[in-house]
């Protein structure tokens, strides 16, 4: 099985020889037969890779240690769905999930995608074709997953014990399906500066896949928060760690793209900086692959530090952004430029959205990629942490956050502020009053407080005043209301919702950051402690048992005003022996929309235990905020419109069913 | 407005954003970012009072201090100095005598390195990459052939 796996694979990479050379030829020349030739060939390569996966994880799930990976990362009493999960939780197997994503999309473009012109098509599949032999050339030739031990181990060496979690389930292929699915985009980008011209289709296609991608990029960005924040015990949700921006990065320049390709595929305006940012987005992408995967940043993502990959990484980086910005330099002037709008208009607003958020997107590169720059000069060592992007990064988030209940609101071509701004009276009076409450009834408020509150506020009215001005709240009779209400297209809702998720991710980062409190202290068993209102007394440690560690867990109890229990909070320190290495779990109570959160310390000679405890209100909303923007996501994909040139049910033509809607 | 002057409009527009947010990013990166030392290298460092920096090391062995509380006190060495430092809060896993720590904080007006985070992240060999350079340039630390 691992054979066949090892041989599908080197299959898969001949494959995508082909399809990134036959099409091409064939788009080249008018050759429809040299054209058809990359959809099939898309298919099987996915296939192909499909089971070489299949291959790496049956043999994670058998625990097969004559595979030299799995002797490597996998233990034969791990839990099962740790060994399997393990099979991405390495480099070679986490490289092996990016490139059976990236053909599983390509294969979807080639499946879905016979409504194309056909050199298009021919021309996407191609580029999908060099991205996929570049990646299958570095993992066959330094990343190889299939390699055997002889003899083979009685045991393996064990999972790192940090990622032996369920985090590792979901974070992962989230983020990869994310900035994987950003590929699709570039691909339809490069392929459209191939032919020298946009046309209708390809607007159609790009806003889709980039509303895909986005959200798994939200999904894989939220859960990789939730699960730093409760596995490093740090208590921390983001820290500008060079590996978090790297995912950051290709979101906040995807972001972007998404609101320029509404502009494209409504008003045929911008399309060659959607263009672009297409391609800077999946450059993005791949930078982030490179800083992840070649070992130049100590994290708890670097697997191994072998200077042959990170060389590898760094040429297929050069190749494709080079190549493609190269390419966007000789033919970006011969696309013809779109439509004319007043600078007060959804376009305009769109556009003001897109300056902010490619700047922003600068200042995280500038903060990531200083350090390693001044130590590849100089040797200087130096950390760019969050004092920098609090001050960077902040001042531009701001103003941006403050126009985003503007944006729908304003009409298309030429808008009105002033009308805009009346309809937003009641959500500035409310964002007002948060802002004001906040600022003299909560103990212990700034004034940065204040207004975070109030801008988070401003932003859940804002959304939610879109969908009110849009049903004719206040206008109409109530029962046309409601009908207006529901016939309102589900992009309409996509928008609210992305933007209500927002803001509630900003109110949960502001009453975090603002109103959380923390203690550190030395407990014995007995001691109670009193945090934020909750008072919680420590029951003593309890060495228990695990499938492939031990832990002293320490057991705390909630206790209420009339002194009885109503909860219980625990935290351990693991020993994980095939590693000989130690873990801490944290502990977590939810209430309400705070959590109560406790990491365990040092136990002192005295037999006191150190013990830090937080409390985090509406820190759920953080997360949350991120699955509403996804929710946001999924409602604009439903959207009728869109489905015309996704994934087409119906093999009409594209314009018979546009007309109507 | 015609084309070209709305082109231009953008573009002055787009150019104003990234002048004021390369202002702001030289500027944060003057201020804001953390220098990285070895204990030896301090004594040719000028720092401010109160300035950030993050230390790094080994842990000297028999330094460490338990038991003030949630306070620990430890010493920091390049083999040539060491650089007494102490933290409140919690250790991570990793930290033990002998092995390689980054600190992050700032010298007090007792010299004493009062630091704010501990980090103790760590590759196979149980060593911040920076510690190990540092190390390396000192030729303390060999590289082990065990890898």
């Amino acid at each position: 099985m691992v054979e066949t796996g090892h041989f599908a694979l080197v299959l898969a990479f001949a494959l995508s020889l082909v399809q990134m050379l036959v099409p091409l030829v064939g788009a080249r020349t008018g050759n429809q037969r040299l054209m058809a030739v990359g959809g099939p060939v898309t298919v099987t390569g996915f296939a192909l890779t499909a089971l070489s996966f299949v291959a790496l994880t049956s043999a994670y799930a058998g625990s097969d240690f004559s595979v030299a990976n799995v002797w490597e990362n996998s233990h034969s009493l791990q839990p099962m769905i740790y060994k399997i999960t393990g099979t991405w939780g390495n480099h070679e197997g986490s490289m092996l999930l990016w490139v059976l994503i990236l053909t599983f999309f390509g294969a979807l473009v080639a499946v879905f995608g016979n409504n194309l012109p056909a050199t298009l098509k021919a021309n996407v599949l191609a580029v999908q074709g060099m991205i996929g032999a570049a990646f299958f050339l570095f993992i066959l030739t330094t990343s190889n997953p299939f390699t055997r031990l002889n003899p083979a181990p009685v045991e393996g060496r064990d999972l790192n014990p940090v990622l032996q979690d369920l985090g590792l389930a979901i974070h992962p292929p989230l983020l990869y399906l994310g900035y994987v699915g950003f590929s699709v985009c570039f691909s339809f980008s490069v392929a459209a500066l191939i032919e020298g011209r946009i046309d209708a289709s390809w607007a159609r296609w790009v806003r889709p896949w980039t509303l895909v991608a986005w959200m798994f990029l939200t999904g894989g960005i939220a859960m990789g928060s939730y699960w730093a924040y409760y596995e490093l015990g740090w208590g921390g949700f983001w820290f500008w760690d060079p590996v978090e921006n790297a995912s950051f990065m290709p979101w906040l320049a995807g972001t972007a793209l998404l609101h320029s390709a509404i502009v494209m595929e409504k008003r045929s305006a911008l399309k060659i900086w959607t263009l672009l940012l297409a391609i800077l987005t999946f450059s993005l992408s791949l930078l982030g692959t490179f800083l992840v995967r070649s070992g130049v940043l100590t994290s708890v993502h670097a697997f191994a530090t072998d200077p042959a990959r990170g060389v590898f990484i760094l040429c297929i980086l050069t190749l494709f952004i080079g190549g493609s910005l190269a390419l966007f330099a000789l033919r970006a002037s011969t696309l013809t430029a779109g439509g004319l709008f007043h600078p007060i208009s959804r376009e305009g607003a769109l556009v003001l959205n897109n300056l902010f958020l490619t700047t922003a997107t600068a200042t995280v590169l500038v903060g990531t990629l200083y350090p390693l720059a001044l130590e590849a000069l100089t040797g200087g060592k130096i950390s760019v942490g969050a004092p920098f992007f609090d001050l960077t990064f902040g001042p531009l988030m701001v103003p941006l956050l403050a126009i985003v209940p503007f944006g729908p609101l304003l009409a298309w071509k030429r808008g009105d502020v002033i009308a805009a701004s009346q309809r937003l009276m009641a959500a500035f009076a409310l964002a007002l009053a948060a802002m004001l409450v906040t600022g003299l009834f909560i103990d212990g408020a700034s004034v940065f407080a204040a207004l975070g509150v109030g801008l988070a506020v401003w932003l859940v009215a804002g959304a939610l005043t879109d969908l009110a001005v849009k049903s004719g709240v206040g206008s109409v009779a109530p029962a046309v209301m409601l009908r207006r209400f529901a016939g309102l297209p589900r992009s309409v809702f996509g928008t609210a919702l992305a933007h209500l998720g927002l803001g509630l991710t900003l109110l949960g980062i502001v009453a975090t950051l603002c109103f959380g409190t923390e203690k550190i202290l030395t407990m014995r068993p007995g001691e109670t402690v009193e945090l934020s209102g909750h008072t919680l007394r420590f029951e003593g440690i309890f060495p228990q048992k695990g499938p492939n560690f031990t832990e002293d867990r320490a057991r705390f109890r909630l206790i209420g005003a009339d002194g009885n229990a109503y909860g219980e909070i625990s935290s351990a320190k693991r020993f994980f022996q095939a590693r000989q290495m130690a873990t801490t779990e944290s502990g977590i109570r939810t209430i309400g929309l705070s959590q109560l959160y406790l990491s365990l310390g040092d136990e002192n000679n005295d037999g006191s235990v150190v013990v830090r405890l937080w409390w985090k209100p509406l820190v759920t909303l953080i997360w949350g905020g991120g699955l509403v923007m996804m929710a946001g996501a999924a409602m604009s994909l439903a959207d009728r419109r869109l489905r015309v040139g996704a994934p087409a049910r119906r093999r009409k033509p594209a314009a018979a069913l546009a007309s109507p809607t | 407005m015609t084309r070209k002057q709305k082109r231009l409009s953008v573009i002055v527009a787009g150019l104003a954003f990234l002048a004021a947010a390369a202002g702001l990013t030289f500027y944060a990166l003057g201020q804001k970012a953390s220098y990285f030392y070895m204990p030896a290298e301090l004594t040719t460092a000028s720092l401010q009072p109160g300035q950030r920096i993050r230390l790094g090391g080994l842990v000297e062995n028999g330094t460490v201090v338990r038991g003030n509380g949630a306070t620990v006190a430890f010493s920091v060495t390049d083999t040539q100095k060491s650089v007494k430092v102490t933290y409140t809060g919690i250790l991570p896993d990793l930290f033990r005598e002998g092995q390689g720590v980054i600190t992050e904080g700032a010298f007090g007006s007792d010299g004493v390195f009062v630091a704010d985070s501990v980090l103790a992240k760590h590759d196979e060999r149980y060593m911040p990459k920076e510690v190990a350079d540092g190390l390396k340039a000192k030729g303390v630390w060999v590289e082990s052939k065990s890898q």
